[in-house]
């Protein structure tokens, strides 16, 4: 079986040099956030020093969120007949990891800075919830990428698995709003949003949003490239294999293609 | 055929298979049994703990036999190329993905209905209102049979299947056992009106569901 690499889409999403600028970039926005972060912004009047955390779970938060609708747009592209391309498979794959890393650390600074400022580690509020609930959705479609299969065969699979738990996070977030406003009125998170930002505060957002951002984009990209060696390295096992066997040499154990 | 006849058909296969192999009244009911024993050993059955908690529990039940039914429902299919024969039978994948699903949803409420009675009477419970009760569980049902056998095709043929399901499914399907409980607890002690949001938000689940599962079958059917 020899894959036919036009037929498998670009080896890469751009080009190195591209790339590079890419993290050139956003190492200089983690650069300025950093000494935004710690030292012009002042401290929060109530929360002190802890604050501080958000300037990177608010940008981690967002980047979850872009890289999990990146996943649900790729996974649709894949489906459609017109665009099938094992291009939108990988970026689909590569952002989905990116989106649980990043939920994954949401989730633990929300956590770091819960517990000096409201004195637990987790409370059942509907926004968190929902986000531990988006976690264990996209985990395991990771954990479906994983199976091996035939690369049509895991892309189309992966596809609908993606499509599914995208369609399911509104039913999820509505239903656990709904659960927990029923039974307690006001969420922690209200006063927070409508307190006022200095200046100087949502500088720092928002350049930690750029910076994360940059970020994506540079990982996307060498995540995407990893998939393709992954997939070429999988693929010269195979023919070794049957080199093997054709010149009757004893089988050899390698990585299965099919399930 | 129509559709329905289709799906019929496939549904009947199933049912006469597992009514043949009686596997759910001598292993997934006394299952579930034992689950609401151990939830009293683990839990305080004299200070009315259990009575409070019955609806979660009942519903959590129903999920891990839910686990157990989608296995099997896949594993007829594994052996002596049954899927093959499936794909070749010319029916529609909508209406193979019906009738599994609904073998399902019919094995998933007798399994129901004799754990209700298990747990009016091991938890004391008090069924004060059952229209929104008996609807709620079927569109419950409905809803997790619609997305457990999606992902049962969805992992067919792959040999870590049996971790593989759970995973995946159980945060599909948190919103229903929030629904399925919340209706519960508002049948049973509450006020029956609460339920009634609950159950049509279970209802939306469904049919968004049983919509995916009709258009995306036949091409997973394909693949698996």
């Amino acid at each position: 079986m020899s894959i036919d690499r036009a037929a498998l889409g670009g080896d890469r999403l751009m080009s190195p040099v591209l790339r590079r600028v890419f993290g050139v970039l956003a190492l200089l926005a983690m650069g300025a956030l950093t000494v935004i972060g710690l030292f012009v912004a002042p401290p929060d009047e109530v929360q002190g020093d802890a604050q501080r955390l958000m300037y990177i779970h608010v940008p981690a938060a967002w980047l979850a969120y872009l890289a999990f609708g990146v996943t649900a747009l790729a996974s649709g592209l894949y489906l459609w007949p017109r665009t099938r391309s094992l291009v939108w498979d990988r970026v689909a794959g590569a952002s989905a990891e990116l989106g649980v890393i990043f939920t994954g650390l949401t989730l633990l600074l929300g956590s770091l800075w819960g517990r000096p400022v409201w004195g637990v580690w987790w409370a059942w509020d509907a926004r968190l919830v929902t986000t531990a609930v988006l976690f264990f959705l996209y985990l395991g479609y990771l954990a479906l990428r994983q199976v091996p299969a035939a690369l049509d065969v895991r892309a189309k699979r992966c596809a609908i698995a993606a499509l599914i738990a995208f369609v399911d996070v509104p039913i999820v977030h509505f239903s656990v709003t709904w659960w927990r406003t029923l039974h307690q009125q006001a969420t922690v998170f209200n006063s927070e949003l409508d307190a006022q930002i200095h200046g100087t505060m949502a500088l720092a957002l928002w350049v930690g949003v750029l910076a994360f951002t940059l970020l994506y984009v540079y990982l996307l990209d060498l995540r995407y490239r990893l998939e393709v060696l992954e997939e070429d390295r999988e693929e010269r096992d195979l023919e070794a294999a049957i080199a093997d066997r054709v010149h009757g040499g004893p089988p050899r154990e390698t990585v299965g293609v099919n399930s | 055929m129509s559709l329905v006849q289709e799906a019929a058909l496939v549904a009947g296969k199933d049912l006469r298979i597992e009514a043949r192999a009686k596997v759910i009244g001598q292993q997934i009911v006394p299952f579930g049994l034992i689950v609401l024993l151990l939830f009293a050993f683990a839990l305080d059955p004299d200070r009315g703990v259990l009575q409070r908690v019955a609806p979660g529990l009942f519903w959590i039940t129903v999920l891990l036999a839910a686990l157990l039914g989608i296995s099997r429902s896949f594993s007829l299919e594994a052996d002596n190329g049954a899927r093959d024969s499936l794909r070749m039978s010319g029916l529609d994948g909508a209406a193979i993905f019906l009738g599994k699903a609904g073998a399902l949803a019919v094995q998933l409420l007798v399994f129901e209905a004799l754990l209700t009675v298990g747990v009016v009477v091991l938890f004391d419970v008090r069924l004060a209102s059952l229209p929104p009760l008996i609807m709620g569980t079927v569109a419950a049902t409905v809803g997790i049979a619609a997305t457990g056998t999606l992902y049962g095709v969805l992992a067919a043929g792959i040999r870590a299947r049996e971790t593989l399901v759970p995973v995946l499914l159980l945060p599909v399907v948190a919103p229903v056992l929030l629904g399925a409980t919340r209706s519960w607890e508002s049948s049973i002690d509450g006020v029956p009106g609460d339920a009634w949001p609950w159950v049509a938000l279970l209802g939306v689940f469904a049919v968004l569901f049983v919509g995916i599962g009709m258009m995306a079958f036949d091409p997973l059917l394909e693949e698996a």
